[in-house]
């Protein structure tokens, strides 16, 4: 599906005819294949991710939404043998992620990515969050701590470790580990940040903080999240897509798809009668 | 019909057959650590007895005249000096050709290379080369290095000899410490827009460090005990000087051409004085293999302290 109206112009208000118009469009997927080798693990998904909410990506194990993801910082390109078709735009700007030419190392500056468990470096909790300006080029002590301090704060961390920034971040708990990474990614200011089941190696509370985080978080970014978890799509996301055997069966606002499912499908995996 | 006592009496019995099959898997259990127990103790007992009998032979010869003598006709004055300085210059040319080629060919395979079937082809041959022996490095060093290139019989020809026969076991380690570091940290790195040689450089290596160190250091001390590579290139078995010294008082004050120097090394005067007639130079050929062993095991020792070091931050 193409947006039929330019990105830069729309906005969730409803316009004057009382129709709700789409809010602007942040990441624009459309026909998304993708191929490990021989084996086709993404059929044509077409998305439009909106700008400034968080979008929730759900469905049974192996349904592809983890691949989908990782198609959109290009981290598939680390590993041999995958392919993809169709394209990703990112607006503004509208440039092809997966387009020939294209960097993947710039595409991942402009996604930040959270990972499954929390990964932090064997360094400092100061070097970990510096660590993707540095790649930027920011060498600065002053501009580096201010940064890293901002980050911090917005994941809710800096209170608890601004006296021991030199510590190794090892020593922090998982769910601190996994705030700090949040920290890194964000950092860089990236346009979007990627959530690949942020919370499934967390505690309950732990959840519970970065799940806060994630919807503080869409004041300033565009969020996208996989979870295995239905309550927590429906707890912090605006948009779901529910996804079954590599093909996208349904996507709209959450609300709307818990309550009023418009496929069998979405119904039957929601109601947990198969997932 | 079976009344309700009998059901009673084969529970027990089935209880009982249980029980004796449990016992004996415990009994075949516990011989089992028993000999484990005896051959190690075995194992570890002839190697006490060897460094043992080294030492009781050779202990007393080691004093600084030992150590700071020439190779002598006369038992009682000879020396290791022109061995153990030999001994040394080849290890710091087979480290400084055998550590970056190792370390480098390790990341590339590791990191870089694409698996398919010519990168299986090359581990396979790796592993290979790991296993050659060594008498077929020296071969190949006297043709090359010593003939071809015109290096002579000199240290750098048994250092690039020995750096040839090591740089498997580099490589093969920097491999290993590499495969450690989990997948999660590269794509965490990748994730921030790092490239393969940020990746590389900012993370894998660091964290490898202790891991490559020992077995840099392994690698070192299976180099230090040849002598078949360094006879065959024609190591001297008797050396009365020392290689020209590799600083000068005067411009430039460095100098390579210690490089080009005939050599001699403990392994080989070992050998040297073992094949000598008389009491006094077998002892000379214990004191020095004494002196060996030790140089090995400290060097083994530096090896676990410097893992234990670099791993004290990490843990995965």
């Amino acid at each position: 599906m193409v947006n039929p109206i330019p990105a830069a112009q729309v906005s969730s208000e409803k316009d004057i005819a009382g129709v709700e118009v789409k809010p602007e469009v942040k990441v624009e997927i459309q026909n998304l294949s993708f191929f490990y080798g021989k084996n086709q693990v993404l059929r044509n998904v077409s998305l439009d991710v909106p700008a400034y909410q968080v979008t929730a990506m759900i469905g049974p194990s192996g349904c592809g939404k983890t691949t989908l993801l990782r198609c959109l910082n290009r981290m598939h390109d680390l590993y041999p043998g995958n392919r993809y078709e169709g394209s990703v735009r990112i607006y503004p700007g509208g440039t092809d992620i997966l387009g020939p030419g294209m960097d993947p190392i710039r595409v991942r500056m402009r996604f930040g990515m959270v990972f499954q468990k929390p990964n932090p470096f064997p360094k400092s909790i100061y070097e970990n969050v510096a660590y993707g300006l540095r790649l930027q080029g920011m060498n600065k002590r002053r501009d580096l701590d201010e940064r890293v301090e901002k980050a911090l704060r917005e994941s809710a961390l800096w209170d608890e470790v601004k006296s021991r920034l030199h510590q190794l971040a090892h020593n922090l708990s998982g769910g601190q580990q996994q705030r700090l990474c949040i920290a890194r990614a964000i950092a860089t200011d990236p346009d979007v940040v990627l959530f690949d089941e942020p919370t499934s190696a967390l505690d309950p509370i732990a959840t519970s903080k970065i799940e806060e985080l994630i919807v503080e978080m869409k004041r300033r970014v565009t969020v996208i999240i996989v979870t295995h978890n239905l309550q927590q799509a429906g707890r912090i996301s605006d948009r779901t897509a529910f996804m079954y055997l590599g093909e996208l069966i349904e996507f709209g606002e959450t609300n709307r798809m818990f309550t009023n499912p418009a496929k069998p499908q979405t119904e039957d995996y929601i109601s947990g009668r198969f997932g | 019909m079976l009344s309700v006592g009998d059901f009673i009496v084969l529970a027990s019995q089935k209880l009982r057959k249980q029980e004796a099959r449990a016992s004996r898997r415990r009994s075949i259990d516990r011989w089992f650590g028993r000999i484990g127990l005896l051959f190690t103790i075995g194992t570890l007992g002839v190697l006490a007895i060897l460094l043992l009998n080294l030492a009781a032979s050779g202990l007393t010869r080691i004093d600084w005249q030992f150590l700071l003598s020439f190779p002598s006709r006369r038992a009682a004055e000879a020396g290791i000096l022109s061995a153990w300085v030999g001994t040394i210059l080849l290890m710091i040319v087979t480290a400084s050709v055998a550590v970056p080629l190792g370390v480098a060919a390790g990341i590339y395979l590791e990191e870089y290379a694409a698996k398919n079937k010519w990168t299986d082809f090359i581990e396979i041959n790796i592993a290979n080369l790991a296993g050659v022996p060594s008498i077929l490095y020296g071969l190949m060093a006297l043709g090359l290095f010593v003939y071809q290139f015109r290096f002579g019989q000199s240290v750098l020809a048994g250092g690039l000899a020995l750096a040839c026969l090591v740089l498997p076991i580099v490589i093969v380690a920097t491999r290993e410490a590499l495969r450690t570091i989990p997948a999660a940290i590269r794509e965490a790195a990748f994730a921030l827009g790092a490239t393969r040689w940020q990746a590389v450089w900012h993370h894998l290596l660091p964290y490898s460090t202790g891991g490559i160190a020992t077995g840099v250091i392994l690698a070192m001390s299976r180099a230090i005990g040849e002598s078949a590579p360094l006879i065959t290139i024609g190591a001297l078995t008797f050396i009365a000087f020392l290689p020209p010294a590799p600083i000068l008082a005067h411009a430039p004050f460095v100098s390579f051409d210690w490089l080009f120097s005939p050599f001699t090394a403990l392994p080989i005067q070992m050998f040297n004085w073992v094949s000598r007639p008389g009491e006094e130079f077998q002892s000379n050929a214990a004191a020095a293999g004494l002196f060996l062993m030790l140089i090995t095991l400290g060097m083994n020792g530096v090896a676990i302290l410097l893992r234990k070091h670099a791993q004290r931050n990490i843990k995965w």
